[in-house]
């Protein structure tokens, strides 16, 4: 944990493994100090305020936290909703290249002369899933889910959106996770969050999930009517102990 | 919820977007998934769009669920009193 809670914020172009330039929020402790970085994935709502928010909280808990804009390629320097609705409309990010911009996005917070060396993810909603689908396929040291949908379940045929399942996946996972989901939550349901932990058991997996009742999708959204505030505030704390427990020197 | 679910079908028309311009639309997307601003959890949003103009050619639309079954009544009555000559 940070000593301050001064920091700088900036907005860079880093550089995705696939080779291309995407703009990144970026937001660092003054304190000197050796320490962690986490990479935070946007929400399908995109680049927005509230998740620019995720971004300062995290480096107030002392990390260097790093946002890459997911939607950069299709919209540059668009307003966060019409990018997101670019990026819907021609089928939402590809897995591929959503880890090359994740991957590429650790990279650049490892290569900070603040880095230890560790780096964790953590998405909500779609980006929930987008973290444990790095996990499974890049070097990171810890990742967070909140709520994401389709880690397991089944995608129904015929959607233009480039989504699928990650059961085949999970036994890849290189790191721990956390997992904070709504009893209420309709995508994910408790049952996928049953299957997603049944997976995780049986291959030995490092995980600690947390369920909430009375909370549904979306919870820690305190700009939203689904914002339910002790969910929240229990997760932020254990958002916080874990990244304490996996990103220390 | 988040439900990725997703439509997408062409139109023809116009719409009225950001700054008061008119714009030719020729995609309409429609979801229900969060929306940017209605106050619910969520909505069936669409946006009417010309994507060969950029992401902010778009006229964006968040209506509850009742609201949005109400809009397609009244869209499928106002279509049924046309004659069908002029209805193309």
């Amino acid at each position: 944990m940070g000593m301050g809670d001064s920091m700088t914020t900036c907005t860079i172009m880093i550089t995705s493994t696939d080779g291309t330039e995407i703009e990144a929020y970026l937001a660092q402790p003054d304190e000197p100090s050796s320490r962690g970085g986490v990479v935070v994935i946007h929400h399908m709502p995109g680049y927005d305020r509230g998740t620019k928010e995720i971004v300062r909280r995290i480096a107030e808990l002392g990390y260097d936290a790093i946002m890459p804009n997911l939607y950069w390629r299709e919209a540059p320097g668009s307003a966060p909703d019409d990018a997101a609705a670019a990026a819907r409309a021609n089928g939402g990010v590809p897995d591929e290249r959503l880890v090359a911009d994740v991957t590429g996005a650790a990279a650049f917070l490892r290569g900070l002369g603040s880095s230890n060396g560790k780096v964790a993810t953590i998405g909500h909603c779609s980006g929930g899933r987008q973290s444990v689908l790095v996990a499974c396929n890049a070097d990171i040291d810890a990742a967070v889910d909140c709520y994401g949908a389709y880690v397991t379940g089944v995608v129904p045929e015929g959607w233009p959106l480039k989504i699928t399942a990650l059961n085949d996946q999970l036994p890849n996972l290189r790191c721990p996770v956390l997992g904070l989901f709504g009893n209420d939550d309709q995508y994910p349901t408790p049952e996928h969050v049953d299957e997603f932990e049944e997976i995780l058991k049986a291959h030995g997996k490092t995980y600690e999930f947390h369920r909430y009742d009375g909370a549904g999708h979306a919870f820690f959204a305190n700009d939203r009517p689904s914002y339910r505030v002790e969910a929240a505030n229990d997760g932020w704390q254990r958002i916080a102990a874990f990244f304490r427990a996996h990103l220390g020197a | 919820m988040c439900t990725y679910t997703t439509i997408q079908t062409a139109v023809d028309g116009s719409a009225k977007g950001a700054g008061g311009t008119w714009l030719h639309v020729d995609q309409a997307t429609v979801y229900f998934d969060h929306p940017v601003h209605a106050s619910a959890e969520h909505t069936l949003n669409i946006d009417l769009a010309d994507p060969a103009k950029g992401p902010s050619a778009r006229v964006a639309i968040e209506l509850t669920a009742a609201s949005a079954r109400a809009l397609v009544q009244a869209i499928n009555e106002a279509l049924a009193v046309v004659p069908a000559e002029l209805a193309v």
